[in-house]
C-alpha cells in the first residue's frame, strides 16, 4: 500500500512538472497522445507484470510484437487473396499464435526445467528472424484498406479518450480481477512467492506458470495488431524492438519484484504512466530525446535504490 | 550415551572474553539490556533462551556484526571494539551461523579458505596448492575424511557442518560461537560434533554454544547463561545444569507438563490408514507395510538420510512411488500428486517450513487460506470475508501470536510460523497428518503448544505419522514407532518397548532388542 502511495505521488509530481516546463502548456492533443502511448505500452506491461509476479520473465515480448505486426497484414492481404479471411478471424489467428508461443515457452520452462531467461532470449532471436524471413524484409501494412477495423481499434476517439487507453483500461480491470480477486491470481502470487510451498499446498504449479506465459505472449500479439492499426506499417527488422525492456521496466517501477510474488495491476499502470510522463517531460524540458533511455534508466535505478533503503530500514526494525 | 563432559577448566582469574553491561535496541524493541558475559579459556559456555530472548543479538555483537548501544567488551582484560566481522576475526572470534554458508560448487579446501586464500603476489594472486596442505590439518583435527578436493555439495550435511567449523577455525582460533549447530544433524552426527567440541575445548579453544536442545546443553556445557526478554535471568554452573532448571529460568515459571499426551489404548480398534507393499524406488529390497489406527501417533525414527522424509513425501504425492497401495478406511486412494493427497485428507507439514511450508513475504491470512481457496471461492472469486473469518478463527484456535492477519509470515517467530503451517491444514479436516520434524528450531514454549495440539488432533481421531530426530519427543508423544535405516523400514516398537536405546539400535542397523 505504501508503495502504491509513493507511485501515485511520483505520478502527480511528474504530471505537475509538465506545467512548469518553460514552453508549451500541455493541450488536448498532448494529453490524447500521452494517453494513447500509456494505453499501448500498458498492455505489454500487464503481461510482463503478471508473468513477473508468478516468478517468470519474458524477453521475447518485443519480437512477438514485431512478428505479429508483420504477420497480421500478410494474413489479411496476401493469404486473403486465396482464402478471404474476415478481420475478426485474422485477429483470432494472431491471438492464438501468441497463446501458442506463450504455451511453448511455458512448457519448455516447466516440463524441461529450462531457465526462463534463456528460453525467452532464444525466442527474442527466433521470432525476429521469422518476421524478417516471412516478410522478406519488406515493410508490411494494410494500405488504405480495412478502414472500419482501424476506426474500431484506433482511430475514432471514444468520448475524449484514445481507443488504446480504453482497451488498456478494460484489460486492466479484467486482469485486475483475475490477479487480485480470483484463486488463480492468488496461486500466481503464491508460486512467485515460494514455488515449492505452492506445490506442497497442492497447487498445480506448472499449469499456472504456463498460463502466465500464455497471458504475456497473447497480450504481446494483441499489441502487434494494435501497432498496425496505429502506424499501418511494420518494419520487420525493427518493429517492437526493446518493447520488452520498457514493459519489464514499467512493471518493476510499478512495484513488481523480479524475485516474484509481489506487484499490483494499479502499480503496473502507474509504472507505465510514469515512464511515458518522463518521456514527455524530457521533451518539454528541452532535454535531447536521445537521452530518454538514460533518463528512464536513471529513474528506475533511483526507484530501486529508494526501495532498497526502505526495505533495509524496515527489516532492521524487525531484527531479533 | 556418551562420556561425561570434560571437567570445568581450572579457574582462571582473567576471562578470555568479557562483555559488560551490553545493551542494544532496535526501533521498537529493546533487544538486550545490561547483559554481561564472561568466557574463560577452554570453556564451553551455553547460552539458552526462547526465541526473541536476545541470544542472536548478543552473539552478533560479540562477532562484530552489530555494535552495542551501551557496554564494553574486554579481551584478556583489555577493552576492545569490534567495528565489523573482520575486527572480531582478527581478535580470534568467529561465529558459525545456524544456516551453512558454504559455496556448494567449490571443494572443501577452497571453502575453508574462502576470502583468505594464501595466494601468490598481488595483483596477480594466483591460487596456491598450499591450501590443500593447510586444510589437511583442519580436516584431520575435525575428522573430515573425504578428499579435500571433494565439492561441498557432494558431502552429507554432517560433513558440511564440519567444513563450516574448519572454516571458522581457520579464520579465528580462540573463540568459536556456534548458533544451533545441531539443528540439521542426526543424533550420531551431533555426538561426533560434541566430541570435536570437547577436543577443541581441551586444546584451549573457548566455545559459546547456542541451542534449543536442552539435552545437548546438559551434556556438553561447563556453564549456562540464560536470557529472557533481553535480560540475563540466571547462570547455572556445571552440576546445577538440569533440564528443569533451564526451562524454569527460560520461561520464568515451571513448565509442568511439557508433553501433553492422553494415551488411550481403547482407540486401537479401528484402522484408519493402511500402507501395503510400498516401494519408494526400484532398488528397495523390502516393501514397506504398516497400519495406523484412529487417533494414533506413530513416530518415524531414523538417522538423517534414512529415507524418512522420502517416505512421507511419497505418501503425500511429491515423489512418485515405484509400487504399492495406500488405503484410508479400507478404501484405496491413488496418490500421484499433492492435490490427490489433499483431496483424500492427507496433509504434510514439511520439515523446512521456510522453504516448503510458507510464502514468507505473504500475509498470515493468505498463507492459511492457500490450500482451501477453492472452498472459499464462488465462481473462482475469492470470498475475502469468509477467508478472513477462517484465518482469524485459526489464529485464535492455535494462539498464533501476530499483530494481525495482514502481517507478513516471514516476520513471525519460528514457533508462530510453524503454527501457521499447521493452521493451513487444520482449516481443512485432516484425516491423516504427516509431520516432518514439526518442532525443529522453535522455542520450548511453542514446542509444548504444538505437542498439545498434536495430541488434541489425535484425540479427535486423526491418524498422525511424525518424523522426528529428537528421540525425546518421540518417546514423549508416540504410541508406536517405526524405524528406518538406509531406505528400509527395519522395525516397529510398541510403547511398552520404547526406549532411546532400542530406537538407536534399530536406526543404526542393529537387530531388534527384545
Amino acid at each position: 500500500m505504501k508503495k502504491l502511495f509513493g507511485l501515485w505521488l511520483f505520478f502527480l509530481v511528474l504530471y505537475l512538472a509538465l506545467y512548469l516546463a518553460p514552453d508549451a502548456t500541455p493541450n488536448f492533443a498532448f494529453h490524447y497522445n500521452l494517453g494513447r502511448d500509456i494505453g499501448y505500452y500498458g498492455i505489454l506491461t500487464l503481461g510482463a507484470g503478471i508473468l513477473i509476479i508468478s516468478g517468470g520473465i519474458d524477453l521475447s515480448i518485443g519480437s512477438v510484437v514485431g512478428l505479429t505486426a508483420t504477420l497480421f497484414p500478410i494474413i489479411l492481404l496476401r493469404f486473403g487473396e486465396a482464402h478471404p479471411l474476415s478481420p475478426v478471424s485474422a485477429i483470432l489467428v494472431i491471438l492464438l499464435l501468441g497463446a501458442a508461443i506463450g504455451w511453448t515457452h511455458g512448457m519448455l520452462i516447466t516440463k524441461l526445467r529450462l531457465q526462463p531467461f534463456v528460453v525467452t532470449l532464444c525466442g527474442l532471436f527466433i521470432y525476429r528472424g521469422l518476421a524478417r524471413w516471412i516478410s522478406e524484409e519488406k515493410v508490411q501494412g494494410l494500405g488504405n484498406q480495412f478502414g472500419p477495423l482501424k476506426d474500431l481499434l484506433y482511430a475514432q476517439p471514444f468520448g475524449y479518450l484514445p481507443k488504446f487507453l480504453i482497451i488498456f483500461l478494460i484489460l486492466a480491470v479484467i486482469l485486475g480481477i483475475f490477479l487480485h480477486r480470483t484463486i488463480y491470481g492468488r496461486y500466481l502470487f503464491a508460486i512467485g512467492g515460494n514455488e515449492r510451498a505452492a506445490r506442497y499446498a497442492g497447487i498445480a504449479v506448472d499449469r499456472y506458470k504456463i498460463l502466465a506465459y500464455m497471458i504475456c505472449s497473447t497480450l504481446a500479439a494483441f499489441a502487434g495488431i494494435l501497432f498496425i492499426m496505429q502506424h499501418n506499417s511494420a518494419l520487420p527488422s525493427n518493429t517492437g524492438s526493446f518493447y520488452e525492456l520498457y514493459a519489464i521496466a514499467a512493471a518493476v517501477l510499478g512495484g513488481c519484484s523480479l524475485r516474484g510474488g509481489e506487484g499490483t495491476i494499479v502499480g503496473m499502470a502507474l509504472g507505465t504512466a510514469i515512464i511515458w510522463l518522463l518521456d514527455r517531460l524530457t521533451l518539454l524540458l528541452g532535454i535531447r530525446s536521445e537521452l530518454l533511455p538514460t533518463v528512464v534508466g536513471a529513474f528506475l535505478l533511483a526507484g530501486t535504490v529508494l526501495e532498497g533503503i526502505w526495505q533495509r530500514w524496515q527489516s532492521s526494525s524487525h531484527q531479533d | 550415551m556418551t562420556s561425561s563432559p570434560s571437567p570445568q577448566p581450572a579457574t582462571h582469574h582473567v576471562p578470555l572474553l568479557e562483555a559488560v553491561g551490553i545493551s542494544k535496541s532496535f526501533p521498537g524493541v529493546q533487544a538486550l539490556s545490561q547483559v554481561s558475559l564472561r568466557l574463560y579459556p577452554g570453556e564451553i559456555l551455553a547460552v539458552v533462551g526462547e526465541n526473541g530472548a536476545g541470544k542472536s543479538t548478543l552473539m552478533k555483537i560479540l562477532a562484530g556484526i552489530l555494535q552495542p548501544d551501551q557496554g564494553q567488551i574486554f579481551l584478556e582484560g583489555k577493552p576492545v571494539q569490534f567495528r565489523n566481522v573482520h575486527d572480531a576475526q582478527r581478535h580470534g572470534i568467529a561465529l558459525i551461523h545456524q544456516e551453512l554458508n558454504l559455496v556448494p560448487n567449490l571443494d572443501i579446501a577452497s571453502n575453508i579458505f574462502l576470502g583468505r586464500e594464501p595466494c601468490g603476489w598481488p595483483p596477480l594472486c594466483w591460487l596456491c596448492r598450499e591450501i590443500y596442505t593447510l586444510a589437511a590439518n583442519y580436516a584431520q583435527q575435525l575428522g573430515i575424511r573425504a578428499p579435500l578436493t571433494t565439492l561441498v555439495k557432494d558431502l552429507p550435511l554432517g560433513q558440511q557442518q564440519l567444513v563450516e567449523i574448519a572454516k571458522a577455525l581457520a579464520s579465528a582460533s580462540r573463540i568459536l560461537i556456534m548458533d544451533e549447530p545441531t539443528s540439521s544433524l542426526t543424533q550420531r552426527e551431533s555426538e561426533r560434533l560434541f566430541a570435536i567440541i570437547r577436543q577443541l575445548s581441551d586444546q584451549g579453544v573457548s566455545i559459546i554454544y547456542i541451542s534449543h536442545r536442552l539435552r545437548e546443553v546438559e551434556l556438553i556445557a561447563n556453564r549456562v547463561l540464560v536470557l529472557r526478554d533481553g535480560r540475563q535471568v540466571g547462570e547455572l554452573q556445571r552440576g546445577q545444569i538440569t533440564h528443569e532448571d533451564m526451562v524454569r529460568l527460560m520461561v520464568g515459571r515451571e513448565l509442568r507438563q511439557f508433553y501433553h499426551r492422553h494415551f488411550a489404548p481403547s482407540a486401537r480398534d479401528k484402522i484408519l490408514v493402511t500402507v501395503r507393499d510400498l516401494r519408494l524406488h526400484a532398488q528397495q529390497r523390502n516393501p514397506i507395510s504398516f497400519d495406523i489406527y484412529h487417533g494414533e501417533i506413530v513416530g518415524l525414527a531414523g538417522l538423517m538420510g534414512s529415507g524418512r522424509t522420502r517416505l512421507v513425501q511419497t505418501l503425500f504425492g511429491l515423489s512418485p512411488k515405484f509400487s504399492g497401495k495406500v488405503y484410508l478406511h479400507g478404501q484405496e486412494v491413488e496418490i500421484s500428486s499433492p492435490a490427490d493427497a489433499i483431496q483424500a485428507g492427507i496433509y504434510l507439514i514439511p520439515e523446512d517450513r521456510k522453504q516448503f511450508g510458507l510464502i514468507l513475504n505473504d500475509t498470515v491470512c493468505h498463507n492459511i487460506s492457500l490450500p482451501s481457496l477453492r472452498e472459499l471461492s464462488r465462481y473462482t472469486l475469492v470470498r475475502s470475508r469468509q477467508e478472513r473469518t477462517l484465518a482469524s478463527q485459526l489464529v485464535q484456535q492455535l494462539s498464533i501470536r501476530t499483530p494481525g492477519l495482514q502481517q507478513m509470515v516471514g516476520l513471525l517467530s519460528g514457533g508462530n510460523q510453524q503454527k501457521t503451517v499447521l493452521a493451513k491444514w487444520l482449516a481443512r479436516q485432516p484425516r491423516w497428518l504427516l509431520l516432518d520434524e514439526p518442532t525443529r528450531g522453535i522455542d520450548i514454549y511453542a514446542k509444548s503448544e504444538i505437542y498439545a495440539l498434536v495430541d488434541s488432533l489425535a484425540q479427535q481421531g486423526v491418524a498422525i505419522l511424525m518424523v522426528s530426530s529428537e528421540l525425546e519427543e518421540i518417546l514423549g508423544l508416540c504410541d508406536r514407532v517405526l524405524v528406518m535405516h538406509q531406505g528400509e523400514l527395519v522395525g516397529e516398537l510398541d510403547r511398552s518397548h520404547l526406549s532411546e536405546e532400542a530406537i538407536m539400535q534399530l536406526a543404526t542397523g542393529g537387530k531388534h532388542l527384545s
